[in-house]
């Protein structure tokens, strides 16, 4: 639980921040969690460890390529920003011994295609549809690449290709290119929502939170080590060596149905202002980013792109009954601010992109699968992201609401509802249309550089 | 009033919103009725009479009155801060002792609106926000590492369940959010008449 602090002269709180970004080893930590690379273009690979040597000899070669936080603090200008993460299968094929592999958390152990039923991942987003091997405990590894742009993410792709011929014994399961969508002057996703509007910042970084979001997050809530918002850092996997610097990742594939979702905007809404009421109020925001909690009856692109401005409200004092933003709009549930406790135990990095070619305005839908694929990283899976999937996302008693889900993200069979609050009756929109499916997904462990030697190592 | 979803015995999903009609469960001996996982293990269904738990532990010898006190604590600490709860969601809590043989027993009801796992996270995170120790570090086999270890504390409390067989409500499936809606508006409803005299 956050303890409230107040706030501390700007010189006094400049050289607290040194201080502590001191503390936090960004040598030793993968950029990934705590940079977001200027990238139009990546490339995930998943891949699969057939001999432990080999996958050790992959790994010691590719933890020299892993761009750390350090190098992307120190300003240096790269074209392209390599993660790499494994699976608990993945940490078993290297060599790890027993004992250390069953410290590490259950959920883990067990990795997402297990517990897809406790993230509500049923019907068409159930782990026997998922394809390229993420479901299978031959899935060992991933490798992130974000790249500049897509002749750079190309020539990356060329020279891991090369080493792999190589490294006899590493196989790829399967591959998913990823590009930016236009327009690339903000970042958003293929429904036209503006995307990387809240996102929390990590003590030590020295980062300033935005507006309204509350202070920054105690490195612990994200990597393994450190103190959390409840305390000393919480226990690690085994050796200590792997509890230091890490993350765990929860990567989602979820294909966006465009063309169900304008069909849908179409039949609630007969002008284009309100096609564009009924998409803000599913979402929360004006699909410019707006939120309809600062602005209720109209768009307001300015506020949008004005950082300061565009978190800063609460739900609770502000919205009460969601007359503004729904009880049930997808930025309600995924961060319910002032409505919610512990909020500070539930935060997530998220990272990732689109992938698929964009579905240009008022054109049918072409049959073509395009969607975000995403990654949540934090230091519990079962507090943080499992919590949001099972308890925000897929609980349909939400705010007493009784028969919804997140009506964007959450698993809907055309059973769920919608309420919009309006004086003086709410409007009921019955049997939401599934939006989006889940087509993939993965625990990953993102271990810190010593680590990941440690693990290369192995004998 | 909004409809509400519950899983029945069949495990079809029924819209059943009809707080008029009293209504029971019988609940197989598992606790469930078919087997559904959530984070911690298996999901317990909704019944007419809420979500709940009912939790029986074995007491460290000689701790009874250290327990017995702990109705004071909290009934103080309630008087002090009303909401202290209000996470929970909670209904009603009873905590009752008795003794098998040489033995006392604890045993902790509690009927809420969040879910099993979801309560006890949130229970655990109360404790440790308002420094205080759990009741349950004086029962036995109770993990000592319980503030830094939730998974431990729910295993604790998912061992010592016992599942009803049986649940009644009069006002069936409501929760007491919307129970206290409904009284809110009576007083407001007498409110306005006494305006309109």
């Amino acid at each position: 639980m956050a303890i409230y602090r107040p706030p501390l002269p700007k010189s006094v709180g400049r050289e607290l921040r040194k201080a502590d970004a001191a503390s936090l080893e960004f040598e030793d930590i993968q950029h990934f969690l705590i940079h977001r690379s200027p990238a139009l273009a990546a490339r995930y690979e998943f891949l699969t460890f057939r001999e432990p040597a080999a996958g050790r000899a992959w790994l010691r070669a590719m933890t020299e390529k892993v761009t750390t936080a350090a190098a992307v603090r120190s300003g240096q200008l790269d074209t392209r920003w390599v993660t790499v993460a494994l699976s608990w299968n993945g940490i078993r094929a290297l060599g790890l011994d027993d004992h250390s592999l069953a410290s590490f958390p259950e959920e883990f152990r067990q990795g997402m295609a297990t517990r897809a039923e406790a993230l509500g991942m049923t019907g068409a987003n159930h782990p026997e549809h998922w394809r390229g091997g993420l479901a299978s405990t031959d899935l060992h590894a991933i490798v992130i690449l974000f790249a500049r742009d897509v002749p750079e993410r190309e020539r990356c792709r060329v020279e891991h290709e090369k080493f792999l011929s190589q490294c006899q014994g590493v196989e790829v399961l399967s591959s998913l290119d990823l590009e930016a969508i236009p327009p690339f002057d903000y970042a958003h996703e293929h429904f036209g929502y503006r995307d990387r509007l809240s996102q929390p910042v990590i003590e030590g970084t020295g980062e300033e939170p935005m507006s309204g979001s509350g202070p920054a997050i105690k490195a612990g809530e994200f990597f393994l080590g450190y103190p959390d918002e409840e305390g000393p850092s919480a226990e690690g996997p085994k050796p200590e060596i792997l509890s230091r610097n890490g993350s765990y990742l929860a990567y989602l594939m979820m294909e966006e149905h465009v063309g169900a979702f304008r069909d849908f905007l179409r039949q609630h809404g007969e002008t284009q202002d309100e096609q564009e009421l009924v998409a803000a109020k599913l979402m929360g925001r004006w699909r410019s980013g707006a939120p309809l909690v600062l602005t209720p009856e109209k768009d307001d692109p300015k506020l949008a792109g004005d950082y300061q401005s565009t978190n800063d409200f609460d739900f609770g004092k502000m919205d009460p009954h969601g007359y503004a933003c729904p009880l049930g709009a997808h930025i309600r549930r995924m961060n319910p601010r002032d409505t919610a406790a512990n909020m500070n135990r539930r935060k997530m990095i998220r990272r990732g992109g689109t992938y698929g070619p964009p579905l240009p305005e008022g054109a049918p839908e072409d049959g073509r699968e395009r969607g975000i694929a995403a990654f949540v990283g934090c230091a519990s899976l079962v507090r943080q992201f499992e919590f949001a999937m099972n308890v925000w996302a897929n609980d349909p008693n939400f705010h007493e609401l009784g028969n919804e889900r997140d009506p964007i993200f959450g698993t809907q069979d055309g059973t769920f509802d919608m309420t919009i609050p309006k004086r003086p009756i709410r409007k009921k929109i019955k049997g939401l249309a599934a939006f989006t499916t889940i087509r993939g997904g993965a625990y990953f462990f993102l271990p810190g550089i010593k680590a990941l030697r440690y693990l290369a190592s192995l004998t | 009033m909004a409809a509400t979803v519950i899983e029945t015995p069949s495990t079809r999903k029924e819209k059943i919103r009809d707080w008029t009609k009293p209504a029971a469960m019988a609940i197989p001996k598992e606790g469930y009725f078919s087997l559904k996982n959530g984070r911690y293990g298996p999901i317990y269904p909704r019944t007419p009479a809420c979500h709940g738990f009912t939790i029986i532990a074995k007491i460290k010898p000689g701790r009874e009155e250290t327990i017995r006190a702990y109705g004071k604590t909290i009934e103080t600490a309630i008087a002090d801060m009303p909401d202290a709860l209000a996470t929970l969601k909670l209904h009603y809590l009873r905590w009752v002792l008795f003794d098998i043989g040489k033995d006392t027993y604890f045993m902790y009801q509690g009927i809420f609106d969040t879910d099993f796992d979801k309560y006890t996270e949130d229970a655990v995170a109360l404790f440790k926000k308002v420094g205080v120790n759990t009741v349950f570090e004086n029962l036995e086999g109770f993990p000592e590492d319980w503030k830094t270890n939730v998974p431990a504390f729910v295993k604790f409390v998912r061992e010592h369940q016992c599942p009803s067989f049986l649940e009644y409500g009069e006002y069936p499936y409501e929760t007491a959010d919307e129970i206290k809606k409904a009284l809110q508006l009576k007083a407001k409803f007498s409110e306005m008449l006494d305006l309109m005299q």
